[in-house]
C-alpha cells in the first residue's frame, strides 16, 4: 500500500505532464514511454510475488473454507477460481485464495484482488459484492487498453464464491441473482458489464468485446450483446 | 544480465558486414537514382548492383527483381498486383490460399474477397501444417488466377513443397506466389529450381535492414501497382528508392544464401537436441509442426495448462527472449490461428511457446534455456486451476475429428 502512495504522489508532481502525454499514444493505443515493463509497477510486483495463491488443494487444505467460486475456460485462455473463508458473525472475509490460468495481467489481478477483500481485516461480504473490474484496475495502476478484459473475471468469480457461502451457510434468500442477466454463459458476463463497457466509450461490439472479452467464446450471445449496446447508448448518450 | 535472443522468426539483427555496406549511403551517397547529376548517377549504380547482386543470388534476371517497402508491402503488392491485372483482362477471380498464411496475405485475400469480388479458397493443412496436394490441385478452378502459399512457416516452421505445388500451378496455367520472407536463411531461393512465378522475401528476417522488401516478378506476369508515384521500379513501385536499405538487403541476402547450407545442418542439430531435452525435462507438451519438415531454428511446443504470455514475461526476467501464439501475445482475442489449424482444441494454442535460432544461437544459451523454463512451467502451472494432460487433449481431438465427420456426414 505504501508503494500506491508514493507512485500516486509522484504523479501529483507533474500532473500536467501525465494528462497531455494521453493525446499522443500511439496508433496502437499502447504507450511505453516512461515505462520499464510491460505493465505498471504493481502488476509487475503481484505477478511476481503472487498474494495469497492456494498451493495445497487436498481435501484437508480446502476444509478450512465455506464459499468457492470459478469462471471461465481454458480454451478462452482465462480460468479463475476462488477459495474464501467468511466469519458468519461479522460478515467479514477473513480469507480469499485463488488460482488463476491465464496472462500476467490476469494472474496480478487476481492477487490484488484477494488483497483488496482481506486487508484491513476484511471486506464485508456487502462490499466485496459491490467490487467492479474498474476497482481492481484502480489499484493495479491500470492496465493496457488491450489487456482489459483479463481483468473482468475476477470480480465474478469472487460474486460466484460468495453465492456459494450463502449456499452453504443456507442463507438462500441472500443468493444474488442480483438483477443482473448472465450474456455469455462461457465467461459469466452480465448485462451489467456490458453497460459498464458502453458507459466507458465502447461504441461498437469491438470495442464493448475488446473490454470485456465477450461473444469470443460464446458466439450465440452476440445477438443480444449488440441489442444492448444499442440500448445502453440511447439510454446514456441519448444516441442510437 | 546477458541476453539470451530466441526470436528470430519474429526480427533479425543487422550483420556487421550489412552495416557497412550500408553506410556510405546515408551521408555521402545520398542521391536520388533519378537525378541527372554524379550524385544521382551514384545512387543509381549502387540501385543497380544490388539489383544485379539479387538476382544472382535467387537466379532470376535482373528485370525480374523489385524492391519495396517491407515483406508485407511485396506481398500485398504481389497478392493485390496480380487479382486486380488479372481481373481487368478477364481473366476470372479465384484466388487459392491456406489457413496458416502471415496476416500479409490472409488480410489482403480477405480484402480482395470483401471489396473486390473475389472467391477465395483457404486450404486446410494436416496436423503438422501441411497442406494435401490433391486438394490444392481439386480446388483449382477454370477462373483460377493465382495461388499464393508460404514456403514456411514463421510460427511452426512447417516447410511446403513449393517445387511441388510449383508444377501443379504451371499444369493448370495458374500463376504462383510464395511468402517466402522465413526461407530466406536457411533454404533455398533459388526461382529456376522453385519455379515460381512470384516470391517475397525481406530484409528483417535475414540480417538485413527493416524496412526493405523484395518482390521476384517472373517477366510477363500480369500484375499491377498498387502503389502510384514517380514511376520507380518500372512503374510497379513509387517512391523514391532507399538505397541503403536496398544495398544491405543484398548484402544481406547474399551471405544468407552463401551460408545457408552449413547454417542448416548446424541448426538443425540445435534444434532437434532442444527439443528432445524439452520433452524430458517438461511432462504434458506437445510440439506443433513438422519433426522433419520444418525450419532448422524453429521450435514450437505447447505447455498445456498455462498460458503463454505469462511463461515469456518469467523468462523475460532472466533475459531469455522467445515468443507465444496465446491470445495475450496478440492483437485479437483468438490464440494463433496457425496453431488452430494444425487441429488442436484453444487451450493448446494459448499456450504455445516459440523459440527460433538464429547465427549467435549456441548449445549453451540454450542449456541455460534448458535449466530455466522447467522451473517457471512448474511455478505457473502450481499457480492454474486448470490441469491438463496429454490424454486430455487427445481425447478432446477426437472428439473435435467425430463432430467434423458428422458435421459434413449431416
Amino acid at each position: 500500500m505504501g508503494k500506491k502512495k508514493k507512485i500516486s504522489k509522484k504523479s501529483k508532481a507533474k500532473p500536467a505532464k501525465k494528462s497531455k502525454a494521453l493525446h499522443f499514444q500511439s496508433p496502437d493505443g499502447i504507450t511505453t514511454l516512461g515505462q520499464d515493463w510491460f505493465y505498471s509497477p504493481t502488476v509487475k510486483e503481484h505477478f511476481f510475488k503472487p498474494r495469497n495463491f492456494l498451493t495445497n488443494t487436498s481435501k484437508t487444505g480446502l476444509k478450512q473454507f465455506n464459499g468457492t467460486g470459478l469462471i471461465g475456460s481454458a480454451a478462452c485462455g482465462d480460468v479463475m477460481r476462488l477459495w474464501i473463508k467468511v466469519d458468519p458473525q461479522t460478515e467479514k472475509l477473513k480469507e480469499c485464495k485463488w488460482q488463476t490460468f491465464g496472462c500476467g495481467s490476469a494472474i496480478a489481478s487476481t492477487s490484488m484482488l484477494s488483497v483488496m477483500v482481506t486487508e484491513n481485516g476484511g471486506m464485508k461480504v456487502e462490499e466485496a459484492l459491490k467490487i467492479t473490474p474498474q476497482d481492481i484496475l484502480k489499484r493495479l495502476g491500470g492496465l493496457p487498453a488491450r489487456k482489459i478484459h483479463c481483468s473482468v473475471l475476477g470480480d465474478k468469480a469472487l460474486r460466484a464464491a460468495i453465492n456459494d457461502y450463502f449456499r452453504q451457510s443456507g442463507q438462500l434468500e441472500r443468493v444474488r441473482g442480483e438483477g443482473k442477466k448472465v450474456i455469455d454463459k462461457v465467461l459469466g458476463i452480465t448485462d451489467e458489464d456490458i453497460e459498464h463497457a458502453v458507459l466507458e466509450g465502447a461504441k461498437t461490439f469491438e470495442e464493448v468485446q475488446h473490454k470485456t472479452k465477450v461473444g469470443v467464446h460464446d458466439k450465440a450471445c452476440v445477438p443480444e450483446v449488440m441489442q444492448l449496446i444499442h440500448y445502453y447508448r440511447r439510454k446514456h448518450f441519448n444516441e442510437d | 544480465m546477458k541476453e539470451i535472443y530466441l526470436d528470430f522468426a519474429a526480427t533479425t539483427f543487422v550483420r556487421p558486414e550489412v552495416k557497412e555496406a550500408m553506410e556510405p549511403y546515408f551521408t555521402r551517397e545520398f542521391g536520388n537514382p533519378g537525378s541527372m547529376h554524379s550524385s544521382g548517377l551514384h545512387a543509381k549504380q549502387a540501385l543497380d548492383y544490388a539489383r544485379e547482386k539479387v538476382a544472382k543470388t535467387i537466379n532470376s534476371r535482373i528485370d525480374e527483381v523489385y524492391f519495396t517497402g517491407s515483406g508485407t508491402e511485396s506481398i500485398n503488392l504481389a497478392v493485390k498486383g496480380v487479382a486486380r491485372a488479372c481481373k481487368r483482362a478477364g481473366k476470372g477471380n479465384h484466388i487459392i490460399t491456406s489457413r496458416i498464411e502471415h496476416h500479409a496475405v490472409m488480410d489482403s485475400c480477405k480484402d480482395l474477397e470483401k471489396n473486390e469480388g473475389f472467391r477465395i479458397t483457404y486450404l486446410p493443412v494436416d496436423k503438422f501444417g501441411l497442406i494435401n496436394l490433391e486438394e490444392l490441385e481439386k480446388a483449382i478452378a477454370p477462373e483460377t488466377i493465382l495461388i499464393t502459399l508460404m514456403y514456411a512457416n514463421n510460427e511452426i516452421g512447417t516447410i511446403q513443397q513449393i517445387a511441388e505445388i510449383a508444377k501443379i500451378a504451371k499444369k493448370h496455367n495458374v500463376l504462383f506466389h510464395t511468402d517466402a520472407c522465413q526461407a530466406g536463411y536457411e533454404l533455398s531461393v533459388n526461382v529456376q529450381e522453385l519455379g515460381v512465378d512470384l516470391m517475397t522475401l525481406n530484409g528483417s528476417k535475414i540480417y538485413g535492414p527493416k524496412g526493405v522488401g523484395m518482390l521476384f516478378v517472373k517477366k510477363g506476369t500480369p500484375i499491377v501497382p498498387i502503389i502510384h508515384g514517380g514511376g520507380q521500379e518500372g512503374g510497379l513501385r513509387s517512391g523514391t528508392e532507399n538505397i541503403a536499405g536496398i544495398v544491405g538487403f543484398a548484402k544481406a541476402l547474399e551471405i544468407c544464401q552463401n551460408a545457408r547450407e552449413k547454417e542448416a545442418k548446424r541448426l538443425t542439430k540445435l534444434r532437434d537436441y532442444f527439443i528432445k531435452e524439452l520433452f524430458k525435462r517438461i511432462p504434458d507438451i506437445m510440439l506443433n509442426g513438422h519433426p522433419v519438415q520444418r525450419l532448422p531454428n524453429n521450435v514450437n511446443v505447447s505447455i498445456l495448462s498455462i498460458e503463454g504470455e505469462a511463461v515469456l514475461l518469467k523468462l523475460n526476467e532472466f533475459g531469455i527472449y522467445a515468443s507465444s501464439g496465446s491470445a495475450c501475445t496478440s492483437h485479437d482475442l483468438e490464440p494463433s490461428h496457425v496453431v488452430l489449424a494444425t487441429g488442436v482444441p484453444f487451450e493448446v494454442a494459448h499456450g504455445s511457446l516459440r523459440f527460433t535460432f538464429g547465427i549467435t544461437t549456441n548449445k549453451k544459451q540454450l542449456e541455460f534455456v534448458l535449466k530455466a523454463l522447467p522451473p517457471i512451467v512448474k511455478e505457473l502451472r502450481n499457480l492454474s486451476p486448470v490441469k491438463l494432460t496429454l490424454k486430455d487433449i487427445e481425447r478432446e481431438i477426437e472428439k473435435q475429428k467425430a463432430l467434423a465427420a458428422s458435421v459434413k456426414v449431416g
